[in-house]
Parts: structure tokens; C-alpha cells; sequence
């Protein structure tokens, strides 16, 4: 599965291992991935709990470290892209900081930054607006509902302008219609901020809804068993979801997920 | 309003009468053996209702009545100056001074301590035993060396005291504070990460923030026992001054009045203490915008 790095290339991986040394033996998170994520994608890693998308992800953002193989995100290796701040992380939990409000959060990584305390307010509103929180700059985090904390956590990844957003699993705590909101509200942002994403799941119609290309990974050793590119339409309203194409699409990620199981 | 009263105020007066009760009961066991022995001396005729009286009013008795302590406190506070030898206000603001500059120390002390352990791994590995070690010296045994030995290179007064309040209050904020540092989240010390975010950032935005609560945890300890070590310190200075030269010059005299209403002063005095941090607590958290905990 070799494939060519152009200079739309975002992220490239090739032969990339992860073996976690464990009390109970070595554990082969990662083996012999071979990926690339071009500029602007929507790349959703779907597959069983184990498989490694989580972990391919903490490998992208150089919160690990491989074991072999090779990884580039922008042609730079993970640590010289973080220290550029490439990318912003979106973690499972909304990770807020408890002692400040929505904005003071969101000014956190512009602070780190060195932003100017100017640029840091026009970015701060800008954000707020974009993930749709605006009126709540003054709350703090215990004071909003769960999908409002998530959103303040995008909003605050999106603040310094990184090109490329990782965001793991961020709506698998919340319940179905804030999650189909946000996944609505999500597709919006993307189109208008041009991104590009990558975007752990574990939900089938979640990954078919938003990506362009579904990563189907299957674990022990976490590996990728089928890349599917989707050819939905640019506009997908919610109710895409029904339509022939998605469920021949979900079909065929839920058989990659079946053979990956039957495998083991 | 009356919810409160009901809800705050009535359980402690509950325990309180309690405790009066009690106390009142144990006053006249305790005291009357040493009453019908007057009352067989002078052959005299009593009734119980005699004892009971009596035994609340000895000079020196085993166990005072509360009355008789509370009698001794007004005496010995609203009605002394307070600039008298004999003012429980003097006593107690030497004890309290001495307190509040041994807590200052300690908790200055604890928390550099427990900066370098989080922050340096041979500190880390180093330091926490003697840390752990140094409380299990029994301040009793070591309070009057330190007092002598300062005294030899010619510290006295305040400062020797404060050392020993020091002493025993560094540990608990030291501890606490550790487990404060440390007690981020895994996943915002990575979204940390994911900025780059300098030691010196990660550790004014993220742990110090996160260890104020811990913080005052352990200042809640510590101001308490802060006030034992400025009243030990106390003792083997001959008694100059403070609660503990009360306690001392009561026990040398038989002054039991006198040792239990500067026992009353001193748990009073670490009451206010500890609510005055309580109080500092909760508006500090409410200034951060935290949720009450």
C-alpha cells in the first residue's frame, strides 16, 4: 500500500510500529501502518477498542513515540511539528481548565504562544462565534453542559490557526443528538476553515457522515485493514444518512470491521 | 435564616450540652472524694445537694466546673489589661505571633519543597525520606534543643518558638502540595504538550493552579499544629510567656483553673485559625471561579 508524497501531502506514515513494553509482555500497538492524509481531508480511523487509532493518533501529535517505521507531518518529524504547534489536539474529554472561564480557556495555548494580548481577543471571539458559544465567554467550564464544553475544546485547538486539527473521539461521551448536532456543526466548520482532520471513532455513521477517507484499523497488532474513500456529496444534510450511498458505505466499513475481527 | 439556625446551630449546641452535661457530671465525681474528706474533718452535716454545690467551687480542684473556667477566661481577658503579666489576651498574642511566624516559615518552606521534589527527580528521590524522618522525632525531645542551641548563638524570643511551629507545619504542606503539583490530569499535561509549553508555563498554567486546593487542605493542618509546636516551644523557656507558660506555671502551682482555661484559650485560638484559612479558602476559590467543593 506505498503512496506517493506530493506536496498536498499532510501527514505520511510508512512501515510505522508501536510495541508498548508491558508487565504482561510486549504489545504491538501499531504495526506496519502506511498512511497518508492529504490537505484538506476528513480522515476518520474507526475499528474495535486496541486496534491503535488513538495511539496513531498520540504518535502523530509526538505524545509517542514509534518504535520503527517513519512519520512525517508536514515533512517534518512529530517533534519539530509540535514544536512549530502544526496541529491542535482534541482530546476525548473537554480537558478544561476548571479555575478559568470559556475565553480564558480558549486564550490558554495563545498565551503559551505569545500572542499579543490584541490578537489573542480577536481570536478568542472569532472562535467563540464559530463553535456557535457566543454569550458564554464569562462561564466557566462546571457551569456548561457537556456538548458546550467540547465545543470551548475545539474552539480552543482552532485559536492558533494550526492547519491540521487531531481530535480523539471528542463527542464519544455525549449523548445521540448532541452528538448529530455537533457533527452537523463540525462539517460546517470544516468547510469554512479549510482543515484538514483526522477524526478517531467509533461510530459507523459518524465516520461515513463526516469523512472523506475512513481508515478501518482491527487490533492485535493494530493494524489497518482497509482505506475507503467516500464519494458522498460535499453537502450532507443529516438525512444523507439514509440515502443508498451512505449505507453501501457504511456496509462496506462494517464488513472491513467484521474481517478485521474474524482475522483474530 | 432559620433554616441555618436549625441546620448549623442547633447541632452544635446539641453536642455542646452535651459535653456540658458531662462535664458537669465528671466535675462533681472527680471533686467529691476531696469534699467528703473536708466534710469529715469538720464532722459536718451535707446532703448531696451540699456536695454538688461544693464540689464546683474549689480553689484547686481536680476538674473545674466549665462555670469556673469560663469565670477565670472573663477574669483573665475583659478584665485585665492587656498589658498585664496576668491578661490571657497577652498570653494567648504571644502564642499567636510566635504561631503565625512558625505557619509563614513552614508553609514558605513546604511549598519550596515540594517545588524541587516535582520538579527534579534526584530531589524526589532524596529528600522525601528525611522529610518523612524529621516527623518522627518527637518534638517534645527536640523542642528544647532547638530552643538551647539558638539560644547559644544568640536567638531567642519569637524566632526559636516560630522554628518549632515551622518544623512541625512544613511537613503536611509539603505533602499536600506534592500531590497537588502532581495532581493535573494526564491528558492536560499532553494538551500541554501539544502546545510546547515550557517547564516554567506548564508549571504557573497548569499545576500550580491545579494544587490550590490541596494547598489549603494542608493549611488547615498546619496552622493547627503550628500552634501546638509555638505552645511546646513554650514550655522549656521557663515560661516567660505564652499559653504554654500558663499551662506550665498552672501545673507547678496546682493551678488547675488556670491550665484549663489557657487549654480553653489555645483550643479556641486554633479554632479561629483554622476557619480564618477556611474562610481565606473559600474566597480565593470563588475569586478562581471554581465550583465549591
Amino acid at each position: 500500500m506505498k503512496q506517493s508524497i506530493s506536496k498536498k501531502t499532510v501527514i505520511n506514515a510508512e512501515n510505522l510500529s508501536l510495541i508498548f513494553e508491558t508487565n504482561d509482555g510486549a504489545v504491538h500497538a501499531l504495526k506496519d501502518i502506511d498512511l497518508n492524509v492529504e490537505k484538506k481531508d476528513f480522515v476518520s480511523f474507526i475499528g474495535p477498542s486496541g486496534c491503535g487509532k488513538t495511539t496513531f493518533l498520540r504518535v502523530v501529535a509526538d505524545l509517542e513515540k514509534p518504535s520503527s517505521g517513519k512519520i512525517t507531518i508536514n515533512g517534518k518529524t512529530p517533534q519539530t511539528a509540535r514544536q512549530d504547534r502544526d496541529f491542535g489536539y482534541v482530546f476525548q474529554a473537554p480537558a478544561l481548565l476548571q479555575w478559568r472561564n470559556i475565553s480564558k480557556n480558549i486564550s490558554l495555548p495563545l498565551e503559551i504562544m505569545g500572542y499579543s494580548k490584541e490578537e489573542q481577543k480577536t481570536r478568542i471571539e472569532k472562535n467563540i462565534e464559530l463553535v456557535g458559544l457566543s454569550g458564554f465567554e464569562k462561564k466557566f467550564p462546571w457551569q456548561l453542559s457537556g456538548g458546550m464544553q467540547q465545543r470551548a475544546s475545539i474552539a480552543r485547538a482552532l485559536a492558533f490557526d494550526a492547519d491540521l486539527l487531531l481530535m480523539d473521539e471528542p463527542f464519544g461521551a455525549l449523548d445521540e443528538i448532541v452528538r448529530d448536532h455537533l457533527n452537523e456543526q463540525l462539517l460546517e466548520l470544516w468547510k469554512k476553515t479549510k482543515k484538514t482532520i483526522c477524526f478517531v471513532t467509533h461510530s459507523i455513521p459518524e465516520a461515513v457522515y463526516l469523512s472523506t477517507k475512513i481508515v478501518v484499523m482491527s487490533p492485535r497488532p493494530g493494524r489497518i485493514t482497509d482505506i475507503i474513500y467516500s464519494d458522498l456529496p460535499f453537502d450532507r444534510p443529516l438525512d444523507i444518512r439514509e440515502s443508498a450511498k451512505f449505507l453501501e458505505i457504511a456496509q462496506r466499513v462494517r464488513r472491513g470491521l467484521r474481517e478485521g475481527h474474524l482475522e483474530n | 435564616m432559620l433554616f441555618t439556625i436549625k441546620n448549623k446551630i442547633m447541632p452544635i449546641l446539641a453536642v455542646l450540652s452535651a459535653i456540658g452535661f458531662l462535664w458537669y457530671g465528671f466535675t462533681i465525681y472527680l471533686n467529691s472524694p476531696w469534699q467528703i474528706q473536708i466534710y469529715e474533718q469538720a464532722s459536718a452535716e451535707w446532703s448531696y445537694f451540699d456536695l454538688a454545690k461544693d464540689t464546683m467551687a474549689h480553689e484547686r480542684p481536680v476538674l473545674p466546673a466549665p462555670h469556673q473556667i469560663l469565670s477565670e477566661i472573663w477574669k483573665t481577658t475583659v478584665k485585665k489589661k492587656i498589658t498585664s503579666k496576668r491578661s490571657l489576651v497577652f498570653h494567648s498574642w504571644v502564642t499567636l505571633s510566635s504561631t503565625l511566624m512558625g505557619f509563614l516559615m513552614g508553609t514558605i518552606m513546604g511549598i519550596t519543597l515540594a517545588i524541587f521534589i516535582v520538579e527534579n527527580k534526584a530531589m524526589d528521590k532524596s529528600l522525601m525520606p528525611w522529610i518523612i524522618t524529621s516527623q518522627t522525632i518527637p518534638i517534645l525531645a527536640i523542642a528544647p534543643m532547638i530552643i538551647v542551641v539558638l539560644n547559644a548563638v544568640g536567638l531567642s524570643g519569637l524566632l526559636p518558638k516560630a522554628m518549632i511551629s515551622a518544623y512541625l507545619s512544613f511537613f503536611p504542606i509539603a505533602v499536600g502540595m506534592v500531590k497537588g503539583l502532581r495532581s493535573p490530569d494526564p491528558i492536560l499535561i499532553d494538551l500541554m504538550r501539544t502546545y510546547s509549553a515550557s517547564r516554567f508555563k506548564l508549571f504557573f498554567s497548569l499545576r500550580l493552579p491545579s494544587s490550590v486546593s490541596f494547598l489549603f487542605t494542608s493549611m488547615k493542618i498546619a496552622i493547627a499544629i503550628s500552634l501546638v509546636g509555638a505552645i511546646v516551644g513554650e514550655l522549656p523557656t521557663g515560661a516567660v510567656a505564652g499559653l504554654g507558660a500558663r499551662l506550665l506555671t498552672g501545673s507547678y502551682y496546682g493551678q488547675t483553673i488556670q491550665i484549663w482555661s489557657a487549654l480553653i484559650s489555645a483550643a479556641t485560638l486554633a479554632a479561629l485559625l483554622v476557619i480564618s484559612v477556611n474562610i481565606i479558602s473559600q474566597m480565593t476559590f470563588k475569586l478562581m471561579g471554581m465550583q465549591k467543593s
